[in-house]
């Protein structure tokens, strides 16, 4: 039985500390979706597709912690972009996206996670498949990459509801109109504007297959979204003939979804 | 900081008091069972599944499906907290006891130390006594179903008092060493042990 390979330069930590970080600027990305840039005081660099813990506190000590992905690049020092989409119900998201102003503080530590993570050292082809606010992970990967002026073949294929819900639209059309090997494939599941050209249907293995095959054999591919998306999609990726240690995925809630 | 940071208008959403106490520190409850896993689900047939117990032992011993399947099992209703800050309560379980596994082998002097491994690749890592005395067992039905792949079936490892990580999916075997030696998380800046209740999790908790 071989054990997963992991990282060969396998860093040494001190340990993760809480720290206040100041809300600098908020920015609303969709109806639903605000990214919030979170300056640090003691910021250590990233590597994308980390991800920070977040914990609030109430005056009788009752604490509340969940974890957002980073979405800046580390090339960015002193501060951080975490984008947070409200959920129903949210503790947490429902706070910070409700009653957190600018230049409130909040408790942070991290970065966290070593596996879901891409520099551009690793080279690719890179196939990045997003469900929703999923794609934020990868836009780290994404923002990274442009820092680096890398040029490895990249794409990603992004799936949201609707056009308005369609998280760094902007961005990522200007990232692709630079023509340095990004390329950005969108499907609109639920609703689609007039003369949408892009999918208009749930990723399948067509769609997928379509997607991947300009990266040739193997690219490295990295899935984040709802359980049932990632689940779908890397079982897929895998009847397709990518090898399953080619594919590192991240599933997120809301966590009262079966699954 | 010796004093807690109070969040700004934070007041928060309270669980009920009965379930409190089974809550660990920074945990939330879910209805839900989320998924976790850092890469595809592997679909391993049962024909060719199998579950070992090797390393530190006199002999290796090894079972098919249909073997492990005639162990003597047991019921198992435990509360599971998971690293990502989920928590279910009440998780219904049918598997076979470590302690029941354990009487097939002869454990060396020197074992100490237990590596679980799994398809995929997977490992975690655990001191050999938080298997021991009823604390773990290897699971094939959840509530009442067998054990759906993205939760870890065919079998999983449910060791219910450490983070659900320790918990591995599609376990295969268990290897007991005389040294300790980090899984796959555990490599990746997570606590060695990931004791919820001392809120061990990450390296340095």
């Amino acid at each position: 039985m071989t054990e997963k390979s992991t990282p060969s330069e396998v860093r040494i930590r001190q340990p993760l500390r809480w720290q206040i970080a100041t809300l600098a600027h908020v920015r609303q990305e969709t109806p639903r979706v605000k990214t919030l840039t979170l300056s640090l005081p003691e910021w250590v660099p990233h590597r994308p597709g980390q991800h920070y813990d977040v914990r609030l506190t109430a005056p009788d000590g009752y604490q509340a912690q969940r974890s957002y992905s980073i979405a800046s690049e580390p090339e960015r020092s002193g501060e951080i972009d975490l984008t947070i989409e409200l959920l129903d119900d949210g503790e947490v998201s429902s706070y910070l996206h409700q009653e957190l102003r600018q230049g409130d503080q909040v408790e942070v530590r991290g970065p966290i996670g070593g596996y879901f993570v891409w520099e551009a050292d690793m080279g690719g082809p890179l196939f990045l498949v997003a469900g929703g606010s999923g794609v934020v992970p990868l836009m780290a990967m994404i923002r990274h990459r442009a820092a680096r002026q890398s040029r490895v073949p990249t794409r990603l294929l992004f799936s949201s509801r609707s056009a308005d819900e369609i998280i760094y639209a902007g961005e990522l059309e200007k990232l692709q109109a630079a023509h340095n090997g990004l390329e950005v494939i969108h499907t609109l599941t639920r609703s689609q504007p007039p003369g949408w050209r892009g999918y208009a249907r749930r990723i399948d293995r067509q769609m997928l297959a379509e997607a991947i095959a300009p990266l040739g054999e193997a690219p490295l591919t990295y899935v984040c979204g709802p359980t049932l998306l990632v689940e779908s999609v890397a079982n897929q990726l895998v009847g397709l003939g990518l090898p399953a240690d080619r594919i590192r995925t991240e599933r997120f809630g809301p966590t009262g979804s079966p699954a | 900081m010796s004093e807690p940071f109070i969040s700004r208008g934070f007041t928060g959403k309270r669980r009920q008091p009965e379930a409190a106490e089974r809550i660990p520190p920074g945990q939330y409850l879910t209805p839900g069972f989320p998924v976790l896993s850092a890469g595809p689900t592997p679909h391993t047939p049962l024909e060719r599944w199998s579950f070992t117990l090797d390393g530190r032992v006199r002999e290796p011993v090894r079972w098919s499906w249909e073997e492990l399947l005639k162990l003597p099992s047991q019921s198992f209703t435990v509360d599971i907290h998971c690293v990502t800050k989920w928590s279910k309560l009440d998780t219904r379980w049918e598997g076979v006891s470590v302690d029941t596994l354990l009487e097939a082998v002869d454990l060396e002097q020197d074992a100490r130390f237990v590596t679980a491994y799994c398809d995929g690749g997977y490992t975690t890592n655990l001191p050999l006594p938080d298997l021991l005395n009823g604390q773990a067992f290897v699971a094939y039905r959840y509530d009442g179903q067998p054990l759906a792949p993205e939760h870890g079936g065919p079998v999983r490892l449910v060791v219910p008092h450490l983070y659900f990580w320790k918990s591995a999916k599609w376990v295969r075997g268990l290897r007991f060493m005389d040294a300790d030696k980090p899984g796959f998380w555990e490599s990746l800046g997570y606590h060695n042990r990931g004791d919820p209740w001392k809120e061990q999790r990450y390296q340095g908790d």
